[in-house]
């Protein structure tokens, strides 16, 4: 139905979220519902700043079938060790910069979890990270 | 305003009988316009004082939410574009940089600063009968 791809660079702070808010007036302009489209940009939104704090550059693809919609969040990144960990409300590695943005509190990859009706994550040391979130419209 | 006065608009606005325009909240809290001059009159219901974005995104933003934050960069401006924020207050006395005030015009949100803290702030609004985002 729609297919949207956005290349995200890491470090880039100003930019951050420029993917996010097109996806969101993306949805607003096919007529989504309102809440979804919260749920949706707020994944979406937690996972590109996951790749500007701590990839190296990332893809985010937005598939919009007539019942779902599909995100991918593909990083080349240093991947995560411990992903339980990681799935901690508070526990973080983020830098400095990330918190003096506002984020790096450990609390990216949960946000994501509750606001996806379903959340895969897949990491391998070294290589990076892949996020699979679905929607249910 | 004698205290007495002040009690009783505050019940009134507890008891929903006046409604909290943006107006009223830069009087209360002493605070400036920084930009969006065409939106003093924009009701406002709920208050969500935060400095960690994360926290923003994780609360279920309801339409009419003010946020008060002291961090001033723009990914305050993505956040509140995210989650619908109607207004922004930065404590402190803090003031965006140009480029972020830039955004917050675009995204028609009206920036206003203040220079009580975070904790005073949130209290004068709390006062005005403003409920908390959860």
């Amino acid at each position: 139905m729609l297919r949207q791809e956005f290349t995200i660079k890491s470090n880039d702070f100003f930019a951050a979220g420029e993917a996010s808010a097109r996806i969101k007036k993306s949805l607003q302009q096919i007529g989504i519902a309102t809440d979804i489209i919260r749920r949706i940009s707020v994944a979406v939104y937690e996972a590109e700043m996951n790749i500007v704090i701590h990839a190296y550059s990332g893809v985010i693809t937005l598939d919009l079938e007539s019942n779902k919609a599909k995100i991918v969040v593909k990083d080349k990144g240093p991947g995560i060790e411990d992903i339980d960990m990681a799935m901690k409300e508070g526990f973080s590695t983020a830098s400095e910069e990330a918190r003096r943005q506002g984020f790096g509190a450990g609390m990216g990859l949960p946000n994501i979890n509750r606001a996806a009706d379903s959340f895969e994550i897949e990491s391998i040391v070294g290589k990076g990270t892949t996020l699979k979130l679905e929607f249910v419209l | 305003m004698s205290p007495k006065n002040e009690m009783y608009t505050i019940s009134k606005k507890l008891y929903g009988v006046e409604k909290v325009i943006l107006r009223d909240i830069i009087e209360a809290i002493d605070g400036k316009l920084i930009s969006g001059e065409e939106f003093l009159d924009k009701e406002i219901e709920v208050i969500c004082g935060a400095d960690l974005m994360s926290d923003v995104l994780a609360c279920h933003i309801k339409p009419k939410t003010l946020l008060v934050t002291s961090l001033i960069n723009a990914q305050v401006m993505r956040t509140a574009d995210i989650v619908d924020l109607e207004a922004i207050i930065f404590v402190r006395g803090k003031k965006p940089a140009d480029l972020v005030i830039e955004m917050a015009k675009d995204l028609e949100i009206p920036l206003i600063r203040t220079d009580y803290t975070m904790y005073k702030s949130c209290g004068i609004l709390y006062q005005l009968g403003l409920q908390g985002c959860n």
